[in-house]
């Protein structure tokens, strides 16, 4: 897949504060991508200089293969993490307001609106003013002012964090149908689970820097523990027993029918190895090898990090 | 530019339809047009009635001597006692009773007595002819005779004609400039805080809705502030212009309601006598043996001559561009300070580089309307943060071409380094969520990259 942006060495201060510290990510066209990170770690800033909201002291960006130009912002559907509406304005006349603003003509964006007003079911708001919807229905006014302009690339700030589970479940929804559709999305979350959901790239940042960053799966095969999970029948014992060496059994506990244990694996020798040791042994129901959660990775990663830096 | 345009767009749609704009905008020329008809429609009615006032003379000093005006005469009951008076004013038989007492010659006091608060003109009438007349009462107790007295009592009436570059004459009138100067100075202050005062609330609106960061991934920090300050200067100019031609309605419609007997250039004239002088009214109840009369129709001519020959479209194109730079001047700095603060209490520290120089401009502007041409007067109308109050005020009184220019010039060039300055300012403030600002802080976001 070709790349649909490149942020270059990266790096912008804030008086003597360095909020991005030569930070580079590269975005495959059609992907999603997760841009992760605790609190503070400079994820904001780094979508406020993609979207050109400020500016970078160092670095450069390229979308679709050039320079990122002031007009590039009309294919880019921004949702920021600080969200809101003329609260005295009227929905369908704020919608069209902000429709233009991102380069659609007025009937275009009537046009526009009306598919995705019915698609919600929510034409009856069209004349009613933002303050009278609830908090809920702004959110859903919100997101299809985003994604309005059929933009290549959406950049959600903390997309989950103020939606109600509804609309989270909705929003997932329409991130993987906008994928389908072909755009690429960019979204930065503490939110884990979603990542593990909808992601297939990912950087952290900790600190100003990236410090990991690529495919989820092989981020996660760097960071797994060679660990395996083991569902059997037959005795706990023999199967310790008839463990090859190298291998460590971590714990066992029991099944409604048998048992489970895990065994660390230290010396690289193949799965098949281990499993064709124990089958003499014990019956086996099932063996998987145990992958890091994102989120195991995430506070490991940023939990070195810091320890590194005292 | 577009995205300008649009932004624009939206402000003074909203404003404009607003109830508050349109309630402004209509009720606006009323309270003018009211200032400014009823003290004339008053003093032309009050006086309509006949008054009739019985003098309880104690002094047998004005029986039967106290001459009638327009709309009061005096009766003179003998041998009354001063309760069956009351009680016959009680009835209605009086307007009034005048009681005078028998040592008013030291005490120069004397008692009205009446149901309804006199009117103050009828007090005038009574003060004045009761002067009058004690003063020739002692002038002839010490053997002068009154006539010379009034021979000798001069006015004089200073007539100003200033002699234009081109070497023609222009009848003037100070006291006319003097009042164009100060209407279109104080307007200017008043618009200026008005407006500028909506530009820092749009700001905060957007901030604390949490909408600007949405709208600033479309358009430039710097479209967003430049539209709405516009957008706001546009609401203003046509609220103005509404304002001017509503009251100019009203006007003429009053003048039709309520003065249809007079001719137009009579009302006109009484206008221009009545409006423009202190103590309106004043010359209905002249005391007709008051021998200034036509001296002071004279100046009121004279004055209505000046208000002809008033340069009204030199007057309104300044206003125009003093207002709009003065307002754009302080909008950006209205602008910066609604980014940096959470909410409106928040703004006060910020505040004085705004209300110092234009109160400044204020008291400069008084100033200046004595004395246009003073060095204080020129400094101030030159320097920008004051020039749009203080320069409109000399503006009448006739400002050299070159002052106005260079005053013009420097105007416009500080609204532009301010719009840069306070650019960089918001492009940072509007962003940033609870933090307690200072002016260190402002000072940094300054020197941030773009």
């Amino acid at each position: 897949m070709p790349e649909i942006f490149r942020a270059e060495h990266i790096e912008k201060n804030y008086g003597t504060f360095r909020a991005l510290d030569d930070v580079t990510i590269s975005v495959e066209e059609g992907s999603i991508y997760g841009l992760l990170g605790p609190n503070g770690a400079g994820k904001t800033t780094f979508i406020r200089i993609v979207t050109q909201i400020t500016a970078p002291d160092r670095g450069e960006i390229f979308f679709m293969g050039r320079k990122l130009t002031p007009d590039d912002v009309l294919h880019f559907g921004y949702l920021p993490e600080e969200r809101g509406l003329y609260r005295k304005m009227k929905v369908g006349e704020q919608a069209i307001y902000l429709a233009r603003l991102k380069g659609l003509s007025r009937t275009d964006a009537l046009k526009k609106l009306k598919y995705w007003f019915e698609k919600f079911e929510m034409q009856s708001w069209w004349n009613k003013k933002v303050e009278e919807l609830s908090k809920g229905m702004q959110q859903k006014v919100q997101f299809i002012v985003t994604i309005l302009h059929e933009p290549k690339l959406l950049i959600f700030d903390e997309p989950f964090s103020g939606f109600d589970p509804i609309n989270q479940a909705l929003l997932k929804d329409e991130i993987l149908d906008l994928q389908k559709k072909g755009a690429t999305i960019f979204f930065s979350t503490h939110n884990m689970a979603s990542v593990e959901e909808l992601c297939d790239h990912i950087t952290l940042i900790n600190r100003s820097k990236a410090i990991l960053s690529g495919e989820i799966n092989t981020i996660k095969q760097q960071y797994k523990a060679n660990l395996f999970e083991i569902s059997f029948r037959g005795n706990p014992e023999g199967l310790k027993s008839s463990l090859p060496s190298g291998c460590s059994l971590v714990s066992v506990e029991p099944l409604p029918a048998g048992h489970k244990a895990l065994v660390q694996m230290n010396r690289p020798p193949s799965d098949n190895e281990l499993l064709s040791a124990l089958l003499p042994a014990v019956h086996i129901d099932s063996f998987r090898e145990v992958l890091p959660s994102m989120n195991e990775i995430f506070i490991r990663v940023v939990e070195n990090a810091s320890a590194n830096q005292f | 530019m577009n995205k300008i345009l649009l932004i624009l767009q939206r402000e003074f749609i909203t404003r404009v339809r607003k109830r508050s704009f349109i309630i402004m905008t209509l009720l606006g020329p009323v309270l003018f047009a009211a200032f400014m008809i009823v003290p004339i429609w008053l003093a032309t009615q009050e006086d309509k009635e006949v008054k009739v006032i019985a003098v309880a003379d104690s002094s047998h000093l004005f029986v039967n001597a106290i001459p009638p005006g327009d709309f009061i005469t005096f009766v003179y009951p003998q041998s009354v006692s001063m309760d069956t008076l009351k009680n016959q004013l009680l009835r209605g038989m009086y307007y009034g009773i005048l009681y005078i007492p028998h040592n008013i010659f030291a005490s120069e006091n004397v008692l009205l007595f009446t149901v309804k608060q006199p009117s103050l003109s009828t007090r005038m009438y009574i003060s004045n002819t009761l002067k009058n007349m004690l003063q020739d009462a002692k002038l002839i107790k010490n053997n002068i005779p009154p006539d010379l007295i009034r021979s000798i009592r001069t006015s004089i009436t200073v007539g100003t004609v200033r002699l234009t570059e081109e070497g023609k004459e222009k009848r003037s009138s100070s006291d006319v400039a003097s009042i164009v100067g100060y209407a279109g100075g104080f307007l200017i202050y008043f618009f200026v805080f008005l407006f500028g005062a909506q530009v820092m609330r749009g700001v905060i609106e957007e901030k604390t809705n949490r909408i600007v960061e949405v709208i600033v991934s479309s358009v430039k920090p710097f479209q967003l502030m430049m539209g709405k300050i516009l957008g706001i200067a546009l609401t203003g100019l046509v609220q103005f212009i509404l304002w001017v031609v509503i009251s100019l309605f009203l006007y003429q419609a009053a003048q039709q309601m309520f003065f249809p007997q007079l001719s137009k250039t009579a009302t006109q004239q009484a206008l221009a006598q009545n409006v423009m002088e202190p103590g309106a009214g004043k010359n209905i109840v002249e005391t007709p043996e008051k021998p200034m009369n036509v001296e002071e129709n004279a100046e009121a001519v004279q004055m209505f001559e000046a208000l002809k020959h008033v340069n009204y479209p030199l007057i309104l194109g300044t206003f125009i561009f003093f207002f709009l730079g003065g307002y754009l001047l302080y909008a950006a700095m209205f602008a910066a300070i609604g980014s940096a603060v959470d909410n409106e209490t928040d703004t006060q520290q910020f505040m004085l580089p705004i209300t110092v120089p234009l109160i400044i401009a204020i008291f400069v502007m008084i100033k200046a309307m004595n004395d246009p041409d003073s060095s204080v007067a020129f400094w101030f109308s030159i320097i920008p943060f004051t020039s749009p109050v203080v320069m409109m005020t000399r503006i009448p009184f006739g400002v050299p071409a070159w002052q106005l220019i260079l005053s013009m010039f420097l105007l416009v060039s500080t609204f532009i380094f301010m719009t840069w300055l306070a650019a960089k300012i918001y492009r940072t403030g509007i962003l940033i969520y609870g933090k307690k600002v200072n002016w260190a802080e402002l000072w940094k976001w300054i020197k941030y990259a773009g």
